[in-house]
């Protein structure tokens, strides 16, 4: 904001367009945008409005030989980067503009230690030697506040935590102290209360080195919470750019408003109208117990590979689902929500005790497990992966029909037709291949497939989070009404606490394997007793700008690992009742 | 809680009925030739009494020069004749019914068994996929040439055991790919799907699991061909293949090799006619893949 007259990036017209099956796509059309000096711009939109693309140009890494700029100019400074070769590009990137990606996983070099990472592209660019730029990487690295800096530049990306190697990427990309820093969905593949402190560090780091910022996401709340200016895109182009108090406060264009209100918010899940207490009165039989599960993996060690370490990934955990319920499991990841769900639906051996339908699924034989399983129904996170892209999206939803020898050839068509209907798509989709839907229309499919068995407990491991928010909120509409419709149950696992909410009737959270708080919807979010929990929904970031976090609810320490040697089990928490069934965890 | 907003992306509209296999594979210029020359040789096998005048075993006493050498291509004999004074085509035509029976017999035997164990090794892991899989390294190290040598001498040569030595030295490589491939689909969370609707592990690594290995197994399908011919010639070198004078593409190449500078074209036709069989199995192979992938439907 120092500098109106003089942006740092200025970019005009900007066009990309891919080469695919029926010619060329624009999928950047006529963008304009200029970024100033220590300025913080978001580019917000859903998958596929062209913000990665727009990045990527700014970079010159577009994937070859498909996408190619068609037209515009991008200049930084003076320079129009569109015109520079391959050499002078080079130059440029990491010293000029740095880039940060979604995958702190994928975007570190695994067999390269960190050290090497960090003074690889320090020496490529100074003329410093292997001395002074160790120490300079040594000094990157305090700056994001990863501690033992020495030490760490000899280790490699795997023994370093999600939220450490995402660090470690801000590390290097501000090492060069670039003019402008590109973070394309920085924070996404995080967990909420590390995503706070890495956007935290953002911000204190750019504050302190006036870099310019374009940050791209889809989360609003992280729009909120960090931009200056607002860009909102949509199929390649720009709808709207404002001020971001402007853009939360008075939206102007109409996909604007769609999309704010398509946001989960905490503290907005009261539209959810269902007397509690009749079920409470009532008391049916549940539709699933568990009591006591325990999940551990061995990890097998030495040279005659005996078992030298466990995984503890389940520990103890007891609840139960009653019909027509949601229950919400939550918590970050490896707290071991999605193994407990995997015990559940029979991928993953376990002990303790799961009761469906009121028959101990231990007691039973193989071939009356496998009916008591149809009861239980599952829909995973992914809907690109957990679809078998050779079959026809009829044959897979008609699957577990013919696997349980139901109906006859014609009936079971009739029948997924109608549940085609029922989710939302039409029955002559019924002939297409997976990949030809989209990832929400994906959902659905994989919906109807969990409901055509009509079993009493669906559960659903993080069903909405690959999906944009708009299609996440009609998703999770259809879910409530056919819980309405069915009476099924749910057991909804999450890490955002705002879709928990929206959701839920009552709530779960798990750390390291056990359950440390649980209770109805109301008395979590209200009344949240676990320090665990408060800090879960403390870290979710608001989406409003006004409401902005000076400080960040930060970790005092890394969450410890859920491996542990041979006769170390872990102290299994008491819970507390605190009233009214609101079990909390004492805490040590 | 939200007002109804924009619907999600329309799917593409739904593509009228699959062509047939067949008609789409026609439709391919290469693979069109792949089937036209793959129809050439087995027409060539078939018709090969009436294709040609000569007796293929028959030494003709005009087929040798005085000097004692074959004769090279005229119009007499079209493609020369070889150290014996045969007729090199009549040889090639016949010797077509035994490589064809071994390329697709053998061939297919061999990528049967090893798509059958590393399918189950790659699924099943545990013990049994051990078991499967040392067994599977043991054959590998083990000489093929040796193994073949030994089981031919257990069982009397004839066409169909050769066939069967050769399949069974053969479906080693087949089975370490599909291991790989099928233990890295196995993670797939699809997969993990097909379980929690109460899919049987029969159902999952036949209706889940080989349509996705199907492209793999095309391509070592027709890369075996010309492997399994090139055994069998070794093996009739050998002495324990086909048994003399019983023409193949293999060993016409064999029992010439001698003369190659001498008389190149006893060993260019025989090669030329095993390299256009691969070569269109191949093609076939490829368009196959494609066709058969629905992943790619609508692509070029």
């Amino acid at each position: 904001m120092t500098n109106e007259t003089n942006p740092i990036l200025d970019i005009a017209n900007l066009s990309v367009s891919v080469r695919g099956e029926d010619g060329e796509r624009e999928v950047v059309s006529n963008l304009s945008l200029t970024l100033a000096r220590g300025e913080t711009l978001c580019i917000a939109g859903e998958s596929g409005s062209g913000k990665s693309m727009t990045a990527l140009a700014i970079m010159q890494l577009l994937p070859q030989p498909a996408a190619r700029i068609s037209s515009g100019q991008i200049h930084l400074g003076d320079t129009d980067l569109a015109t520079l070769d391959g050499r002078q590009m080079r130059r440029i990137r990491g010293d000029r503009i740095a880039m940060i990606f979604q995958e702190p996983m994928t975007s570190l070099n695994p067999v390269l230690s960190i050290g090497r990472q960090l003074t690889e592209s320090i020496e490529a660019h100074t003329s410093l030697s292997q001395a002074e730029a160790r120490q300079r990487a040594i000094e990157a690295l305090k700056a994001v506040r990863i501690s033992e800096a020495e030490s760490r530049l000899k280790q490699f990306p795997h023994e370093l935590s999600g939220g450490m190697r995402q660090r470690v990427m801000i590390a290097m990309a501000l090492a060069l102290e670039p003019d402008v820093l590109i973070a394309d969905e920085p924070t996404t593949a995080l967990d909420v209360t590390v995503q706070g402190e890495v956007l935290e560090l953002l911000r204190d780091l750019q504050r302190q080195h006036g870099t310019s910022v374009i940050l791209i996401t889809h989360d609003m709340g992280v729009v909120a919470e960090m931009a200056d200016r607002v860009i909102i895109m949509r199929h390649g182009r720009m709808v709207e750019e404002g001020n971001t108090s402007d853009i939360f406060a008075r939206p102007q264009a109409d996909y604007t408003r769609e999309l704010l209100a398509a946001v989960p918010r905490i503290g907005s899940g009261v539209g959810r109208q269902k007397s509690r207490d009749v079920v409470e009165v009532s008391k049916p039989a549940n539709v699933a117990d568990v009591s006591d599960l325990h999940v551990r993996f061995d990890l097998r060690g030495g040279i005659f590979g005996q078992v030298t370490r466990r995984v503890h990934a389940v520990e103890g955990v007891s609840f139960s689902i009653a019909p027509n319920e949601t229950l919400a499991l939550v918590g970050e990841s490896g707290c071991g929500k999605s193994t407990t769900a995997k015990a559940l639906a029979g991928l993953v051996p376990y002990s303790g005790d799961i009761v469906i339908g009121g028959r101990n699924l231990s007691g039973l034989g193989r071939d009356e497990r496998k009916a008591v399983r149809r009861d239980v129904q599952m829909i995973f996170q992914d809907p690109f992966a957990s679809l078998d892209p050779r079959m026809r999206v009829g044959d897979l939803v008609a699957e577990p029909l013919v696997i349980h020898g139901i109906a006859s050839k014609d009936e079971r068509r009739d029948h997924v037709a109608a549940l085609f209907e029922r989710v939302g798509l039409s029955a002559d989709q019924m002939e297409l291949y997976p990949h030809e839907f989209s990832g929400g229309q994906r959902q659905r499919v994989c919906i109807a497939r969990a409901l055509a068995l009509r079993p009493k407990l669906i559960i659903a491991d993080e069903s909405v989070s690959a999906l944009d928010v708009s299609v996440q909120a009609r998703v999770l509409d259809l879910l409530k009404e056919l819980q309405r419709e069915f009476g099924v149950a749910y057991l909804f696992i999450s890490h955002d606490m705002a879709v928990v909410e929206n959701i839920s009737d009552r709530v779960a959270v798990m750390y390291l394997g056990q359950i440390v708080e649980m209770g109805t919807r109301d008395q979590v979010f209200s009344n949240p007793r676990h320090p665990y929990t408060r800090r879960l929904i403390e870290a979710v970031p608001v989406p409003d700008p006004a409401q902005r976090r000076t400080r960040f609810a930060r970790l005092d320490q890394e969450i410890p690992s859920a491996t542990r040697k041979i006769g170390e089990a872990p102290l299994k928490l008491a819970l507390n009742d605190v009233g009214n069934g609101h079990l909390v965890a004492a805490e040590d | 809680m939200t007002s109804p907003i924009a619907p999600d992306l329309p799917a593409r509209m739904p593509v009228k009925p699959r062509a047939g296999v067949w008609r789409r594979l026609v439709k391919r210029r290469l693979a069109l030739l792949g089937l036209v020359i793959v129809a050439i040789v087995v027409a060539g096998a078939v018709l090969a009494p009436w294709l040609t005048g000569y007796d293929p075993n028959e030494q003709m006493f005009d087929g040798l020069t005085i000097e004692g050498s074959p004769l090279p291509p005229s119009a007499q004999y079209w493609l020369g004749t070889d150290l014996l004074g045969r007729d090199l085509l009549t040889r090639i035509l016949y010797g077509a019914r035994t490589s064809l029976i071994i390329g697709i017999v053998a061939n297919g035997v061999a990528l049967l068994i090893g798509t059958l164990v590393g399918v189950t090794a790659g699924y099943f892991r545990g013990w049994i996929g051990s078991a499967l899989m040392r067994f599977t390294d043991l054959m590998m190290a083990f000489p093929a040439l040796l193994l073949a040598i030994c089981l031919a001498a257990v069982f009397q040569p004839s066409l169909w055991i050769v066939a069967m030595v050769i399949a069974l030295v053969n479906w080693v490589q087949t089975a370490r790919v599909i291991y790989t491939e099928t233990s890295s689909l196995a993670e797939r969370e699809f997969i993990d799907a097909e379980r929690t609707i109460g899919a049987s592990a029969p159902r999952i690594l036949f209706r889940h699991i080989l349509p996705h290995l199907l492209p793999t197994i095309i391509v070592w399908g027709t890369l075996g061909i010309s492997t399994t011919v090139l055994l069998e010639a070794t093996l009739s070198f050998l002495g324990i293949g086909v048994q003399p004078p019983t023409a193949s593409w293999g060993n016409i190449i064999f029992e010439n090799q001698t003369y190659f500078q001498a008389a190149p074209w006893l060993v260019f036709f025989p090669g030329a006619a095993i390299l256009a069989l691969a070569l269109a199995f191949n093609l076939i192979g490829d368009a196959l893949r494609d066709i058969l992938d629905p992943t790619q439907r609508g692509r070029a």
